[in-house]
């Protein structure tokens, strides 16, 4: 058996939670391109300066549209967000007058071949 | 109080060990019967059958018989140039009646050498003295009157010959520290250079101005002060050939010790064999810990065992292959399943516990001792003059209550034959009479220290013979190896080049020392 690695993407639509007088989404981001990429514990390629998730609050809005910690955030809303300051980045995902916000996020899975043969 | 310190019996015969050479041949033969007899007994037991005609892979007695006789002539080897160690054992024969005359012969060379250095001294000194005053004696009315230059010159004469004294005794006045094979290259070279400049000066005066009875004395001393300059540039030509070429340092020596492997790095320069093994047996006497022959015993034995567990049995009768006998039984020795190497551990692991234990007790006694002498101040000297005690006094007092764990710590790391009890006596008075702590007085017996702190008696080591492929004289050389011998261990002595080093310069702008945050913030949205 060996070890493959792919990633593939992935359409999250997380519906904001209204808190008071914010809007909160339920779970934190890490990474931007004025951070420091080889503290990224979730990147594959240290030198990669994306926006990753670092965080999932248990039952909030990101983890149940389907949001894993360690997904690369590839687009909000049609944004990209791979060479954004940090920010950026949370200014696009935190705006005022949007409810639901449209990601595009790029997740690694780790799977033996043996098994997906066997799952095939 | 009972003696405390004994010795071993094996190894009394070491303390009559003397540096005369003929005293030390007879002592050396006996010497060599205590141990070798021990170690033979244990290895009789083995017995191995092996083709007679063969080199004797495991034959011990024979080869050791064969390294005794060597050992035994080679202290009194007074020159080996330029043969290896095989040659040496097939002189034996010939050198028993040459020992007598070789001892004595070598005196001779060094007193002769330092006759003819003393005599040519002597005559380049009175050379310029002589100079000037020879006309003055043989024609002296002949000779144009020369006023103040002349006086100017005759000072200036003086006083360059006395710098010129100085120069000298400091220079070679030396007690000679060594007796060297060979002779030493430059200072000979300096010699015949020093023999034919005044030679020559002497031959042109001679011609030039004796026969011809020139009277311009101006010139003549001109001469002589012309000769004493060029003594002084020769001074300076000895000074630079014999003492400054070495200092700088171009080789890198290792010297590593025959029996326990301890091994130590020197710097030299350029500096021929012979001298160089004898800065290296300078520094050995300094930084070798006391060549302990105790401590041997226990690989020695192990070594005994390895042969006592195998036997060989020839079945083809001679004129078999005995090297591939002899692989094949190494091969079954690597094979089998021996348990020596659990003994090892097991017999080190305890044997540093056993150390420790005896440390700590040792310690705790004699700070205990010392708490018990107070040293007296001026005033109180006066008020109890019954009471005290000079510092002999005061150490024999004390000495009792260590004196038993001070033996026994000693008996286990087998240093006891190199500390008797007298010196422990005097090693306390003296550490009593300085103020120093239990700590400093415990220094000296915790570990082994140099050959120097000892007994000249305990050194095992004062003839020494260079044993070297090359000629001693010839310069060191990347890759050269020479080995000391003495009677019980020898200094194998590697030397190596130290590398050419090429250093670039990079320069920093002390501006340009600039820093920035790198952070790794996590947001939530």
């Amino acid at each position: 058996s060996c070890l493959i690695s792919f990633s593939f993407q992935q359409r999250i639509e997380i519906h904001k939670l209204r808190q008071g007088d914010n809007l909160i989404l339920g779970f934190s981001i890490g990474g931007g391109i004025d951070q420091d990429p080889t503290q990224n514990p979730f990147s594959e390629d240290k030198t990669d300066k994306g926006i990753y998730v670092t965080r999932v609050t248990e039952g909030g809005p990101a983890e149940v549209a389907g949001l894993q910690i360690g997904d690369k955030i590839m687009q909000v809303n049609g944004w990209d967000m791979t060479m954004v300051t940090h920010d950026q980045a949370r200014k696009r995902l935190t705006k005022r007058n949007e409810e639901v916000v449209r990601l595009l996020v790029t997740r690694q899975s780790l799977q033996k071949a043996v098994q997906q043969s066997m799952m095939s | 109080m009972s003696a405390a310190m004994d010795t071993e019996s094996t190894y009394s015969g070491y303390s009559h060990y003397s540096g005369h050479s003929k005293k030390a041949h007879r002592q050396g033969r006996d010497r060599h019967k205590s141990p070798r007899s021990k170690d033979g007994s244990r290895s009789e037991k083995s017995v191995t059958i092996q083709t007679p005609p063969a080199e004797p892979l495991l034959g011990n007695d024979a080869s050791r018989a064969e390294e005794g006789q060597d050992d035994n002539w080679g202290e009194t080897t007074t020159a080996i140039t330029g043969t290896s160690e095989h040659s040496i054992s097939q002189e034996d024969i010939a050198r028993i009646s040459k020992d007598l005359e070789d001892s004595v012969g070598l005196d001779c060379k060094r007193y002769l050498g330092l006759t003819v250095a003393a005599v040519l001294g002597l005559l380049v000194f009175l050379t310029p003295i002589a100079f000037i005053l020879l006309p003055q004696i043989l024609w002296r009315d002949d000779l144009e009157p020369c006023g103040t230059v002349c006086e100017g010159l005759f000072i200036s004469v003086a006083f360059k010959l006395l710098i010129l004294l100085i120069g000298t005794w400091a220079l070679f006045f030396r007690q000679p520290k060594a007796d060297l094979p060979r002779v030493f290259v430059f200072r000979a070279l300096l010699l015949v250079l020093i023999f034919l400049f005044v030679f020559s000066y002497w031959l042109f005066y001679g011609v030039r101005i004796l026969d011809s009875k020139d009277t311009n004395y101006q010139g003549i001393v001109q001469y002589a002060v012309s000769l004493v300059d060029a003594l002084l540039f020769i001074h300076y030509l000895a000074i630079v050939l014999l003492e400054l070429r070495q200092l700088q340092p171009m080789f890198t020596v290792k010297v590593v010790r025959s029996t326990d492997g301890e091994s130590r790095y020197y710097s030299l320069g350029h500096l021929s064999i012979q001298r160089a093994a004898l800065v290296v047996l300078e520094n050995y006497y300094r930084d070798f810990t006391v060549y302990n022959p105790a401590l041997l015993t226990a690989s020695k034995s192990r070594a005994a065992k390895h042969m006592a567990g195998l036997k060989v049995y020839n079945l083809d009768g001679p004129g078999n292959n005995a090297s591939g006998q002899s692989r094949a039984m190494i091969a079954a020795a690597a094979r089998r399943r021996d348990s020596s190497h659990n003994e090892l551990y097991y017999e080190e692991a305890d044997h540093e516990r056993r150390v420790k234990k005896r440390r700590a007790r040792l310690m705790v006694a004699v700070e205990e001792a010392f708490t018990h002498i107070k040293r007296l101040q001026a005033e109180e000297q006066q008020k109890a003059p019954g009471e005290m005690m000079d510092p002999r006094e005061a150490a024999q007092a004390i000495f009792p209550s260590m004196a038993r764990a001070l033996q026994k710590y000693l008996r286990t790391t087998r240093q006891q034959q190199y500390h008797s009890m007298e010196s422990i006596l005097q090693h306390l008075s003296f550490c009593i009479t300085n103020n120093m702590t239990p700590k400093a007085f415990l220094e000296r017996y915790l570990n082994p220290g140099p050959t120097l702190q000892y007994d000249r008696d305990r050194w095992f080591s004062k003839q020494w013979t260079l044993v070297s492929e090359e000629a001693v004289t010839s310069g060191l050389q990347d890759g050269v190896v020479f080995v000391l011998k003495c009677l019980d261990f020898s200094l194998v002595v590697n030397v190596k080049k130290i590398p050419f080093i090429k250093l670039s310069e990079e320069f920093i702008d002390p501006k340009s020392h600039k820093f920035v945050l790198r952070l790794q913030s996590e947001t939530s949205v």
